[in-house]
């Protein structure tokens, strides 16, 4: 592989919470402005460092889970049952507050307007985050790159991003299709996981040439990357990131 | 900079000194780039080559043949979770290597499934590094890197390359698939050598 040609260090610079949503019973969007920032690729993460009064610090990675259009950064945390960083970020950070960060990092899990071929995403859970990026800067190129999110949920109350991917899903390139896996609301007959019938059905054929994006907790992402290959998708063309619960306590 | 998080007590933990930035799990969280490769044993194979071009190569049974060595030592993936006293058994690199004419300096491992890493060769010698087939007692899960999996427990954990199945060695040192996406060339965790240029 290429040596890349400049490795600028990343540094810690200071935002500011300009805006808090929630989106979720666990789950909150924080929207940041960070002077410094030169801007990332959908599907990229960042650093967060909290410290505490005196010096304790704590770090953890998160998807940025805007587009970058040269204003703010917006992240959405997902609470983690016995976390350190995540009920602080979803529950104590409020507006006007400082977050340290320093980023952008990942090269391989995102996706750029100018990339050839339709997209697929398929996200679960809080896995849906870095997919909405995707999603926003699909919508800021005005790209006319087709694209299809499957979104598995446990119920309707568990969607993050609900009106913000009703919007996004009226555009004629785009295709949202939730999966509900514990609970359906009215008028929708299917519970139950993706499988390889959901992904035959609204997935993009192997001979469509689609660039994947699978992410969400290891056991939803090893199981559609499975399906995947299994239905004769190239391997090299499947992008996964994985976390959740299993990614340990964030 | 002197940023306090308003309200941010943390949690602190005594005993074992992490390295700077991490936090101790129990699980054992799995990160790849892709999907997981199945790779029967019998279709199993590890390759050395050389510089100079010449290949050493070694199937299952071989691997088998050679001398194990039990290993425990603490990991660091540099998503931030630690995990301590974790046990192996595999291949030390000192025996497959003990034979191969090289005066390399630098290693390119790859994976099955097209994954690759760079590591200087002096950091898979002198019992640092082992090609691991056991983890807990138990064969290796293809999700842990299964069959085998290189172990270089002294480096952030994504140059423990899963499904390894061939070093290359080099008098130049190439980058490998996170180094190119902006992860450290080196990956020493206790340095905190996450990102390039840290």
């Amino acid at each position: 592989m290429e040596r890349t040609a400049i490795r600028r260090r990343l540094t810690w610079q200071v935002g500011t919470v300009t805006d808090v949503r929630r989106e979720t019973e666990t789950a909150r969007t924080l929207v940041l402005e960070v002077p410094e920032w030169q801007g990332h690729l959908a599907g990229q993460h960042l650093d967060v460092r909290l410290t505490a009064e005196d010096g304790y610090r704590a770090s953890r990675s998160y998807s940025v889970a805007s587009a970058w259009t040269g204003d703010t950064i917006e992240l959405t945390v997902e609470q983690v049952p016995r976390g350190e960083v995540s009920p602080y970020l979803v529950d104590v950070l409020k507006v006007g507050d400082p977050l340290e960060i320093r980023g952008p990092v990942g090269g391989w899990f995102v996706w750029t307007p100018e990339q050839e071929g339709p997209v697929q995403l398929i996200g679960g859970g809080s896995g849906v985050v870095p997919l909405r990026a995707m999603l926003r800067a699909h919508a800021a190129a005005a790209s006319t790159t087709k694209a299809r999110l499957l979104y598995s949920v446990r119920r309707p109350e568990s969607v993050i991003y609900v009106s913000d991917l009703k919007e996004l899903a009226a555009s004629d390139d785009v295709d949202v299709r939730l999966v509900y896996t514990r609970e359906a609301p009215a008028g929708e007959p299917r519970i139950g996981r993706i499988d390889a019938d959901l992904i035959s059905q609204y997935a993009f054929k192997p001979e469509d040439g689609a660039t994947t994006y699978v992410c969400g907790p290891t056991p939803f992402v090893e199981t559609v990357a499975d399906l995947l290959v299994a239905a004769g998708h190239d391997p090299a063309k499947v992008r996964t990131e994985r976390f959740g619960p299993t990614g340990g306590p964030r | 900079m002197n940023i306090v998080s308003p309200g941010f007590t943390g949690r602190r933990r005594g005993g074992t000194e992490l390295p700077p930035g991490q936090y101790l799990t129990h699980e054992f969280p799995v990160l790849s780039a892709g999907p997981t490769p199945h790779v029967r044993t019998e279709h199993w194979e590890f390759t050395v080559t050389t510089e100079s071009g010449e290949m050493y190569r070694w199937d299952w049974p071989a691997l088998m043949a050679l001398p194990a060595e039990e290993i425990t030592k603490d990991i660091h993936c540099v998503t931030r979770w630690s995990k301590l006293q974790t046990t192996w058994k595999g291949v030390s690199l000192d025996t497959l290597l003990a034979d191969v004419e090289t005066g390399a300096d630098y290693a390119m491992a790859h994976s099955y499934g097209g994954y690759t890493t760079n590591l200087p060769l002096e950091d898979l010698l002198d019992g640092q590094s082992w090609i691991a087939y056991e983890y807990d007692d138990e064969p290796l899960d293809p999700e842990h890197g299964g069959p085998a999996r290189l172990l270089v427990p002294h480096l952030y954990f994504w140059k423990s390359a899963k499904w390894v199945r061939g070093l290359v060695l080099s008098d130049t040192e190439d980058l490998g698939f996170w180094e190119t996406a902006g992860y450290h060339e080196y990956g020493d965790p206790w340095k905190e050598q996450r990102y390039a240029g840290d």
